[in-house]
Order: structure tokens, then sequence, then C-alpha cells
């Protein structure tokens, strides 16, 4: 049916048309997406989570169509970056078909923006989504009447059940633009918008009545649109809107938003039939659950317990990395292919380089495969299940006066536990974030005290071993969380954030997107890592061949000495700096040797943690928050590591804890 | 009975020297308005306060006018500070002015559009009105904002107060708009309120911008 391409860069080529999915947060644009082009992009249960634009090619009918896939947005006056985002595909690359996808639920509230794409001129049509959840409700909705009234093609669907994909590829296909409805407002309004537009005289991709309505809400964006298109007639116009603004501006936003509620609420007169009383699903009872403090705090600890502890720790950090590293790769793979190259390739240098004590294989493969794959992928489903129960926007608003004091909002929930699976992950997730301050605050903590899961788990299995050390770990890991953010949100300037959050109604995931989902994570991360483990093994190698490895160790050893660990504790701070929990695999391999007590390996632990975050986590904050930003945070991030490695060491030889 | 502007002056200080302070009578020196003034002439005159060995007692008509006197007084406070964002010195003295104005009902009504405060800015007591009894006996809670309501409680979103227009536009596009219903659903550890079909969360500083009607 559909062949599909997901490449960013590949803009249609002349003749192909575009179509563009717009709508709110959480409404299902991704999955129909997904379904139209064949392709995958991240569904979530999670207002926001496309934060980029994808694209994709579908075959409708026969003829090849890019599919174009927005970040989410309330209305055509944008606020947030990702709207921003979104506008400028409507702005700037004018598709021959604008999707607006809205949740039958909500109705009434989204058709407002319905009516803002249909009054700037756009070739609309309008998909009702997410009936199945709205029928269960007791909503019925007359979809042919709404089309009558709305003058465009609406079709009703249940994306995620595959209902009505189809009747959307024919209307994409058939879709002839005929004379837009018009929607008046009031007498008052109109000759605004009147006395505006008479100063436009170019024709624009928009139409000019919705650009004058953008210009009276102050819009940056659109204002300096007309700066550069109409040089000569920018004064008048700009002059005339400030006149407008003026008289107006007292409740100028507001009325507008009155204006278009009486507008959507003759439209859906007769069509939006809701029942009486209100039906109370099960997942609404299991979100009244999730959000009181009295039960919710006890929920969050059972799904941490069975979610991370049982099935992410014992489960996949013990038994699967059992199986996999021990039983199959200690067991089997390496000895097996130990003799194989031995077999085939003379040389020792390169025997080394393979399969020897750093080899690509032996220790690059086994890492990546044996040890992090199994941590990290039941890492993911547990979190990709939790995400599409809609889970995390409970939590979200459960922490947010806690994380009020660390300078976040409940809205940083999200990369917080996201991190731990994969920091370099959730460092990228942050611009959800809304200021500037926020976003770095949580860049900050994500490279600090936030383990990921392949760490974790190594470490998890590293002091476990020791009776306590799991707990001094565990409390300075926290102690630190909360003193960093705790100074941070008092240093860094700016305002406190505001927490507002859509809850998306609760429901049972469905297993097929939760795997697709924890797949084209494990992809991404092992894209990702895969080729470090590999460079990590050769540099490691090129190092112990060159002897330039003995010096490194040699040089660091006071400094190793100085928080009381040995000298061979270099080796895993060095295969950390490429990815922590590569070090953290490294401290294992000492601890198994015996080379290490309960106090060294906790302090060892403590200062891996805090280190260096790994290569791939620093370009990502580098390309997210910048040059600058990003080497402030790593060398305040490695001073601060030595320190508390330093200071805990000091305090467990004084007060004679784990000795 | 109208009083000269004076003669209200008097009434409050004596009013809040017995109501407030604990004394039985007002030292004319004290005020600062000597005992041969024309004001007092003018108080004995509506039969409002008496004179003994040259201190100030209050009647038992004068006690009743000089508690609806303090009360004009502290919602004009009131009204400068809050609505008008005149503060200070400034404040203080154009609720002195305005007071006066508050007189014929007039009163009434900035009281109820004030929703029946119950301290002035300095914390001290507004006598309550007719119009205050009134309004409890109904449990009419009049224009709060939102968390001053208690989960399930259903109501009528009246205004949104906020100097941040980016902050009233994501409200508006959440459903937040005057004459929508809202249902709060929670109010710890976040506020969480339903509009239509859709439910949200927020936190204090937002929930005191949105303003309902019972």
């Amino acid at each position: 049916m559909a062949s599909s391409s997901n490449n960013q860069s590949e803009v249609a080529q002349d003749g192909v048309k575009r179509v563009a999915l717009v709508g709110n947060p959480n409404v299902g644009k991704s999955v129909l997406f997904n379904a139209l082009t064949g392709a995958y992009v991240t569904v979530s249960n999670y207002p926001g989570t496309s934060v980029e634009v994808s694209r994709g090619n579908a075959t409708l009918e026969g003829e090849i169509w890019q599919v174009i896939d927005t970040p989410g947005m309330y209305s055509i006056h944008t606020i947030t970056e990702e709207e921003r985002v979104a506008r400028e595909i409507l702005l700037n690359e004018t598709p021959d078909v604008v999707v607006h996808v809205l949740d039958a639920r909500n109705l009434e509230r989204m058709l407002a923006m319905t009516i803002q794409l249909i009054e700037a001129g756009l070739p609309v049509i309008l998909v009702v989504n997410i009936l199945d959840e709205a029928e269960r409700m007791g909503l019925s909705i007359d979809l042919e009447l709404l089309q009558q009234r709305l003058g465009i093609p609406v079709i009703g669907a249940a994306t995620a059940r595959k209902r009505g994909v189809d009747e959307i590829r024919s209307a994409v296909v058939a879709y002839r633009r005929t004379a837009a409805r018009q929607f008046s407002y009031s007498r008052l309004l109109e000759q605004d918008i009147a006395q505006v537009t008479q100063h436009m005289s170019g024709s624009y991709i928009m139409s000019p009545k919705s650009l004058a309505l953008l210009l009276l809400q102050q819009d940056d964006e659109v204002t300096a649109l007309f700066k550069q298109w109409d040089r000569e007639g920018y004064e008048a116009l700009s002059e005339k809107v400030r006149q407008i603004t003026f008289e107006r501006r007292e409740s100028f936003h507001l009325d507008l938003s009155l204006e278009r509620k009486d507008i959507v609420r003759t439209l859906i007169k007769d069509v939006l039939v809701a029942p009486a009383k209100r039906v109370i699903t099960i997942g609404e009872r299991l979100s009244t659950l999730a959000v009181r403090p009295l039960t919710g705090v006890p929920l969050l600890l059972i799904v941490l317990y069975f979610g991370l502890y049982k099935f992410v720790g014992e489960f996949g950090a013990g038994t699967l990395v059992d199986l996999l590293e021990k039983q199959i790769f200690v067991e089997r793979v390496n000895p097996w292919i130990t003799a194989v190259i031995k077999d085939l390739i003379p040389w020792g240098i390169i025997q080394e380089l393979i399969v020897g004590e750093y080899g690509i294989i032996t220790l690059g493969i086994r890492y990546a495969v044996g040890i992090i794959l199994p941590i990290v992928a039941t890492f993911f489903i547990f979190f990709s299940f939790l995400e599409d129960t809609g889970y995390f926007p409970r939590l979200a608003l459960l922490v947010d006066r806690l994380f009020k004091y660390i300078g976040l909002t409940g809205r940083a929930v999200i990369p917080m536990v996201l991190g731990f699976g994969c920091d370099t992950m959730a460092t990228m997730v942050t611009r959800t974030l809304e200021t500037k301050r926020e976003r770095v605050i949580a860049t900050l903590l994500l490279a600090l005290a936030i383990p990921c899961s392949a760490q974790l788990g190594v470490i998890i299995g590293l002091l476990s071993k020791a009776q306590g050390a799991l707990l001094v770990w565990g409390l300075c890991m926290l102690l630190l969380f909360i003193i960093v953010g705790l100074l941070a949100s008092r240093v860094l300037p700016g305002e406190p954030p505001m927490f507002y959050m859509e809850l998306p109604p609760m429901r049972l995931p469905q297993i097929g997107n939760v795997l697709t989902k924890t797949y084209t994570r494990m992809q991404w991360y092992f894209l990702e890592i895969l080729p470090l483990f590999i460079l990590a093994s050769v540099l490691l190698w090129l190092g112990k061949v060159t002897g330039f490895f003995e010096k490194m160790i040699t040089a660091m050893t006071p400094v190793m000495a100085s928080i009381g660990l040995p000298k061979e504790t270099a080796v895993a701070f060095i295969f950390g700096f490429f990815r922590r929990d590569y070090g953290a695999a490294g401290l294992y391999d000492l601890q198994s040797k015996g080379l290490m007590d309960a106090r060294q390996l906790t302090v060892a632990a403590v200062t891996l943690t805090l280190f260096i975050p790994c290569i791939a986590q620093f370009l990502v904050m580098k390309n997210e928050r910048g040059w600058k930003t990003a080497s402030a945070i790593g060398v305040f991030v490695s001073l601060f590591a030595y320190a508390s490695g330093y200071v805990l060491n000091k305090l467990l030889l004084m007060t004679g804890i784990l000795a | 009975m109208k009083l000269t502007e004076k003669a209200e002056e008097v009434l409050e200080a004596l009013w809040v020297a017995v109501e407030e302070d604990g004394r039985a009578f007002l030292d004319p020196d004290v005020l600062g308005i000597p005992a041969d003034d024309p004001v007092y002439k003018e108080l004995t005159g509506h039969a409002l306060i008496e004179l003994r060995q040259g201190m100030v007692y209050f009647r038992p008509e004068g006690r009743e006018e000089g508690k609806i006197t303090i009360r004009r007084h502290r919602l004009a406070e009131r009204l400068m500070m809050d609505v008008l964002n005149i503060r200070g010195d400034e404040g203080e003295y154009k609720a002195c002015q305005f007071e006066h104005l508050l007189n014929e009902g007039a009163d009434v009504k900035v009281c109820t559009m004030l929703n029946h405060p119950s301290t002035c800015p300095h914390g001290k007591p507004i006598p309550p009105g007719a119009c205050c009894d009134e309004a409890r006996a109904q449990g009419d809670l009049g224009i709060v904002p939102l968390t001053e309501f208690k989960s399930g409680q259903e109501g009528e979103i009246a205004y949104i107060l906020t100097e941040d227009n980016k902050k009233m536009q994501k409200l508006m596009a959440m459903g937040v708009l005057p004459g929508n219903r809202i249902v709060l659903v929670q109010a710890f550890p976040s506020y969480i309120f339903r509009v239509g079909y859709s439910e949200f969360a927020i936190d204090t500083n937002l929930a005191r911008e949105i303003f309902v009607r019972k």
C-alpha cells in the first residue's frame, strides 16, 4: 500500500503534492501519519511528543504525496516554539491539503482552530478522530450536518483502530478547493479587520482577514513577515494596527476568543449530542487513583517496584544479562571467536584488536549486546508501556509542587524519568520545557545525578554484593540531586516557571504500539552507541599498543589515590569518558577480580555516576544548549564529581561505614 | 444625616479608640483637633457623641454611625489598592477623600464588587454591612479564584485576571473562557479542572488567576 521514506531532508520534488497534518497536541496526528506513510514516528499518550516535523511519502490511490506531521498547536496564533514550527509549515510550504485532526470528545473546544484554518483560506479537511472513545462516553456527532455547515470535507475516524483511514486517503486525493465558507464576527470586529486589510496590497499565502487578525493579536512573526513583504505599505499598516490594538487593549484576545466560541456554538448546535449524565469510564476511575496523593504515591511506588526494580532490575539486568553475557558471550561466543581469529590472523596485534582484553568483539560487542542491550530494552518496554497508559501527565502534576523547589515544573518529569533509560535521549526531550531556565537546570541534573539504565543496571549489580553500599550510593545521588537542584534554582536568573498540562485519558496501551515504540527507541540507541563502543575498543587498543594508555593510568594514579581508589580504576574512568555505563561495566570487571573493597567500590560508583556524561550526551547538550552552556556544565560536573568522591571517601573513612 | 468630612474623621478615630483599642473615650488633644473646634458641636448636635470633662464619648447612635464610617474608609482603601492599584501614602490619601462619596448605597455596590471583603489592606477588620450578612446567609460566594473552590464543585468561569498576555492565551486555548462551565476535580497537590470533556492540571499561581462563580 504505502511506500515510505522517513528522510528529514527529503523535501518533496516539484510536482509531488503535499499534505500537512495539524491539530492540538495528543489528538492522534502521528498515528495517522504512520498509517498513511507506513513509516514510524513516535506515538505516545503524552502531549507534545512530536517535537520535530516528520515527513514521509505515501502512495494515495496511485498518486505520490508527501505527508508532513507537525507538532501540536492550539491556535494559529502561536505561543510556544513547537507551535511556531507547526505554523511555519503552513506559512512557508503551501501544502496542497491541510488535514486538521481533532479529538471528537473536545469537538467544541477544538473547532475554534478549524475555523481559523478555514478563515485563513487554507485547503482544509477535518478529521474528527478518537470517535470510538467519544461513542463510549455516549457522545453522538452528526458529521454530515457538520460538513454542510463548515463547507469542507469532514471525516469521522479512530485512527488508532484504523477506522476511517481509507476515507481520509480518498478525501485527500479527491480534495478540490471550493469557495470557502465565511464566518463573520461582530460588526465592530469586522470593521477593525477591514481597516487593517485595506492597507494590504499583495497576495499572500493566508487570507488577508486571517493575517489582519494575527497582526491585531500582535503576532511577532507575522508582523516581521509584513515588514519584508510590504516595504512601502508597512508604515501605514503598522500604524493602523497600533491604533486598533491600543483602542482594544483591554480585551482583544478575550473578545476574539469569545466571538469564535459563539461561532462554534452555533455550528455544533444539533451536531453534538451529549448524554445527560456523564459516563464515568474505568480509565477515569484509575486516573482519580493516580492523581490523589494518598493513593497516587503508593501507586507510584508499586509502578517503580514492579516496573523498574522487578522488571528492569531483576529480569533485565539480572536474568537476561546473565543469559546473554555469561552464558552466551563468555562461555560460547568469546572462546569460539577467539579460536577462529587466532586461527585466521597470525599477527598478535590484530588478534588483540579483535579478541584481546579490549577487543572489539570480546569487549565492545560483549558490553553492547550482553550487558547494555537487555537492560535498555527492558527499560524502554517499561517506559513505553507507561507512556501509552497516560500515566506520566498524572505523575507530573503529582510532583509539580516538589519540582518547583528545584526550579522545574512537573513537566520535567518526562525527561527525568526518561533519563533513567538514556540521558542522551532525555537531554533531547528537555526542549519540550517552556523556559530556557528550566531547560538548563534539567540538562544539568541529567548530566550530573541521573544514572542511565545501563549504568544503573551495572551499578546495582556491582554494589548489591557489598552490604549497605547501594544504600549509601542511592542516598548520595538523591542528596546531590536535591542540593544541586536547589542551588541551580537560586543561582540561575529567570522567572519561576508555570505549570499547566492537559491530562489525556488513561487507556490500556496497545501491545503493538508499545513494541514498535520500544523497537524504534532501541534502534536509535543502537545506532548511536554501537559505533562508540567499537571506537572505544579501538582507542583503548591503540592506547595499549602505543603505551600511551599506561602513561595515562600512571598520570591518573595520584588523582585516583586522592579519592582512595586503586590505580586500576583509572581504566574504568577512561572508559567512562566514552560512555558512563561502559565505565561502570569496567568497574564490574575490577570487582570480579577482587581488586576493590566496598568503600572503594562505592566511592568509584558515586564519582563515576556524577562524572562527565558520555560523549553522545555531551554532543546532544551542545546541540540543544550551545557550546557555552554545554562546556560550563561539563566543567562543573567534572569538578563536582571529583569533589564529591573526595568528600565521600574521607567521610566513609572517618565514620567507618562500609569498612 | 449628612456630616462634614471632619466630623466623619472624628467618628472614625473615636470608633477605633473605643472598639479596637479598648478605651472608653477619645482625647481631643491626641486626635489633634482641640476641644473647642466646631466639629464637636456638629456631632453633639446630631446626638452622636457627648463631651464629658473635655473627653469625647460615644452615644449609642454614634457607635453605629462610627462603624459605618470606618467601614466606608476601609472599603475605600481596598478599592484604591486592589482595583485601582494606587498604593502607599498616595492610596491612603485618595481613600480618605473617596470614602466620603460612599454613602447612600454606594458602599453596598462597592462592597459587593469587592466580594464583601473582611479586612482592609492593613489587615484591620472591615465591619460587615447588611449586604455582607445577606451574602453569607445565602452562601453566595460571588466571584472567587479557582483556588477557593472545593473539589468536585462546579461553576462558571467569570474572568481571567493576569497581566501576562501569553498566560492568558494559553489558558484560553485550554478552554478557559468566560461563560464555560468548569469543574474543579482536585485541589492538591496540583489543581485539576475539567472543561468540557478535557482535564487539565495547573499550579496554584495559574489557578489564582482564574475567577469563577458558582
